[in-house]
């Protein structure tokens, strides 16, 4: 097993597991007294303590052993949980995922880090009231009570039973950057060492000593209610090249026998004597063992016997351990099966997929075409079959990629929480349409800019609880995160119930800014929207969270970029709501294929509204008319020859496809209409980046390539024009 | 990583070993240790700045200790830094380095 794997599946692990402990901790105080939560929290802050030990993480191990510790008092009802508390192991959890991230990173732990660390476990060392001490001793506390094996030993007997532990390390283990003591260590938390014997005699004269052989073997009774699955899987990536024996706590007498006969190079009595030291065998017990082993030997007159014959016979003798262990194995089996059926997929893999799909869609059109124009029935009907298959093939493989935005969301609970702390208000959070699906690059990378709005609307939109009661609204605020498809992408609104925005004072602070002039006739909305320029900021008090002026333009850029969108509506003295717009996905849509000239374009079909017949009426010959009138609607529209610049005539029947994107409806011009088409989105190279008004390019079955509108960057181009236009008229008049 | 030998007074030497004693430095701390022992007849062995220790220092702190024992001489560990002290707690080890930082000549073996 490579350990670098490991390390990344124990990285990804923990930050599962910091996720989970967060959403307790969250939990927990509004029920304090939540037993199952409490748990939980437990079970986190233990298993990622263990498995840095596995990987002489001990920064890690050390830290979190505080916050389990202390945890630990919550769980026998020793400590009671408070917002203090609560608040103390939340930052404790950030630390540790600050640790891990680390990891990532590599390198050394910056000094802030450090000195937080040092400062949280003060804190949590207050809540304890022995301060930690080593991990062997301290440990002992920290046996999880849920790890009690339904054993067939009685309550009492088990306090007087340990393990023994007699471990020979290979040669090579340093050389393989493995070390022996960081599985002592690791071993120190599934229980508490009782006696450790180190044996240094293998260590050769100066002369011939190898300072990079490892020497050292160790003779360990241990006390634990870990089974021995557990306790040998400490020793899972030393196992090959080391003796390891695991004798479980009431082994008979002739086990121990055979124990000292495994270890020939070793002097009997020594190994004897260290069994009586550790407090395994009692002398008694040891003198039996020893007579025994000398009658054995006389009557054989041989080496004791084979160590897998002797594994086999300890087995069985052990059959109520063994069976412990599988009966607990399988109550995590099925706990586990019950909390969630998921695997882990590296996400390389599923875009390699979703490439194949892309790939065989392609394919699968040019098949569709050459039966066409071949004509013969069966194959069409073939094709049409693979066809549709291939549709569910991409929809189910697309599918793999959609995650539901609700995990993202839930982290907010702990920012309105930690904000709403920090400010002084009263902040809830209402999460709704948390099963809303979205590509995961996408959600991956709204986190950032749905922070930043959460955080401004907390800051800068509820009021104080004060003037909220002034105001006649409840004194606690509402903060609204919702989440849904509309028309092919996904919409998320974050809203509050605050003051809602100034006109007055943004229109101000614009004109002072030089980013309108003044009167300049703007509607409510776009004023609203003056809020996402660069270098805008309303708030008169600059606090350390929002108000410096740099995050609204940045969410905006942050969201362009996912080809989405941002607008916010608000109303004043009522609150206001931010709606970010994204695309369902960013590999494959559906499209409709469009002529102009030789040209052949595709429009994400989801942005279709309807297709109509530019008639003579409506032509305007070319004029710099740019709005037809749709059944009493003012349609703006552009000619796609135009703006792409097309060679050639244009065609006596023009079509116009009517797009919509969010609120807004264009009209585009083309030649000919001529169908729907499933499209792989491939990027445009850097050159081509510029160009505005295409977002990708496709393969057609023909094996031409097609570009595909970016609908939302040409309306706003049809948009701007009409602007530009009006602009044009006013300006004569002024 | 490094070692320094100072010459105390005649025969008593203190070596001073800072930073990692671990399997990237042992091959080297090996000699620079064992050097100075062949020299004195009582060496002090200053741990004090040591900044981390693993199986392969442990090992070697156990040969420089068996070496003067066999060599004769006398050998305290002074001032064991933190990260010392916990592994030899860990390996229950504090007696057997502890008999050499008390006792001056070690005659007898655990």
């Amino acid at each position: 097993m490579n350990l670098d794997d490991a390390l990344q599946t124990f990285i990804a692990e923990a930050r599962d597991l910091l996720h989970h402990m967060e959403e307790a901790l969250l939990r927990i105080e509004q029920v304090p007294d939540d037993v199952d939560t409490i748990n939980a929290i437990f079970r986190a802050a233990h298993t990622i303590k263990g498995s840095a030990g596995l990987f002489g993480l001990d920064g890690i191990v050390a830290f979190t052993h505080v916050a389990e510790s202390v945890l630990d008092k919550v769980r026998a009802n020793e400590l009671d949980v408070t917002p203090e508390l609560v608040a103390l192991l939340l930052q404790s959890g950030d630390h540790i995922r600050e640790l891990v991230d680390h990891l990532v990173r590599g390198g050394e732990v910056s000094v802030r880090v450090a000195a937080q660390g040092q400062s949280l476990v003060e804190q949590l060392s207050d809540y304890l009231d022995d301060k930690p001490a080593s991990h062997a001793t301290a440990s002992v506390v920290n046996v999880p009570a849920e790890f009690v094996p339904p054993t067939t030993h009685g309550g009492g007997e088990v306090e007087a039973d340990h393990w023994h532990l007699s471990l020979r390390f290979g040669r090579d283990v340093l050389r393989n950057g493995m070390d022996p003591l960081s599985f002592i260590r690791y071993l120190g938390t599934l229980g508490q060492i009782v006696h450790i014997v180190t044996l240094l005699d293998a260590i050769p004269p100066a002369a011939s000593m190898d300072p990079e052989i490892c020497y050292l073997g160790f003779e360990v009774s241990f006390k634990s209610q870990a089974d021995k699955a557990t306790i040998e899987n400490v020793f899972e990536f030393v196992r090959e090249d080391c003796r390891i024996r695991i004798l479980p706590p009431h082994s008979k007498i002739s086990e121990y026998l055979d124990l000292l006969g495994d270890m020939p190079q070793e002097q009997d009595l020594r190994l004897g004597d260290m069994l009586v030291r550790c407090g395994t065998l009692t002398p008694n017990e040891l003198d039996t063992a020893l007579r025994i082993q000398k009658a054995q030997s006389h009557m054989d007159g041989e080496a004791p016997l084979p160590i897998g014959e002797v594994l086999v016979g300890q087995h069985m003798v052990q059959a109520p351990v063994v069976d412990a262990a599988l009966e607990k194995q399988k109550q995590r089996k099925d706990s586990k099966a019950a909390q969630t059926n998921l695997i882990r997929v590296d996400a390389d893999k599923l875009d390699a997929l979703i490439n194949l799909v892309g790939e065989l869609i392609i394919a699968g059109a040019g098949a569709s075409l050459a039966a066409q124009r071949a004509g013969v029935p069966e194959l069409l009907e073939s094709t049409a079959t693979i066809s549709r298959l291939v549709e569910e093939v991409r929809d189910s493989a697309l599918d793999l990629r959609m995650v539901q935005i609700g995990g993202t969301f839930s982290r907010f609970q702990r920012v309105v929480r930690d904000v709403g702390k920090e400010l002084g208000k009263d902040i809830e959070l209402v999460i709704s349409g948390g099963d809303t699906e979205l590509d995961k690059t996408v959600v991956e990378r709204i986190g950032d800019p749905l922070t930043h709005l959460v955080r401004n609307s907390m800051d800068h939109g509820i009021e104080s609880a004060e003037v909220r009661v002034a105001r006649g609204k409840p004194a606690r605020g509402t903060l609204k995160l919702n989440a849904f498809h509309d028309a092919g992408s996904i919409v998320i609104e974050v809203s509050d119930d605050g003051g809602g925005l100034n006109k007055e004072r943004i229109l101000k602070k614009a004109i002072e800014r030089g980013l309108v002039t003044e009167g300049q006739n703007l509607s409510d909305k776009e004023i609203h929207n003056l809020i996402f320029e660069a270098g805008f900021s309303t708030a008169e008090a600059v606090s350390n969270l929002s108000g410096r002026g740099v995050g609204m333009d940045v969410v905006r850029r942050n969201i362009t970029a996912l080809r989405g969108t941002v607008d916010l509506d608000s109303v004043e003295g009522q609150g206001s709501t931010v709606r970010i717009r994204l695309p369902l996905t960013l590999a494959i849509i559906d499209g409709f294929l469009v002529g102009v000239g030789n040209a052949v374009y595709v429009i994400p079909l989801d942005m279709v509204v309807e297709c109509i017949e530019l008639n003579e009426m409506d032509h305007d010959g070319g004029s710099d008319k740019r709005y037809l009138n749709l059944r009493g609607e003012v349609l703006p529209y552009r000619r796609l020859r135009e703006h792409f610049e097309v060679q050639g005539h244009p065609v006596r029947r023009e079509n116009i496809v009517v797009v919509r994107y969010g609120e807004h409806k264009a009209g585009l011009v083309v030649d000919r209409l001529m169908g729907e088409f499933q499209t792989v989105i491939k990027p445009l190279g850097k050159v081509f980046q510029l160009i505005q008004g295409i977002g990708g390019f496709t393969i057609l079955g023909s094996g031409e390539v097609a570009l595909i509108l970016d609908v939302p960057g040409l309306m706003r181009q049809v948009m701007t024009g009409e602007e530009l236009v009006e602009e044009h008229r006013l300006a004569p008049e002024r | 990583m490094g070692v320094t030998v100072e010459r105390v007074k005649d025969g008593l030497y203190r070596i001073t070993v800072e930073g990692e004693m671990t399997i990237y430095s042992a091959q080297e701390l090996k000699d620079q240790l064992l050097a100075p022992l062949e020299q004195c007849t009582q060496a002090e062995l200053n741990l004090g700045a040591v900044t981390e220790i693993d199986s392969a220092g442990l090992q070697l702190l156990a040969l420089v200790r068996t070496e003067a024992q066999t060599q004769g001489k006398t050998l305290r560990i002074a001032d064991p830094s933190p990260c010392v002290l916990d592994i030899l707690e860990l390996c229950d080890l504090e007696g057997f380095f502890g008999d050499t930082v008390l006792v001056h000549v070690v005659e007898k073996t655990p």
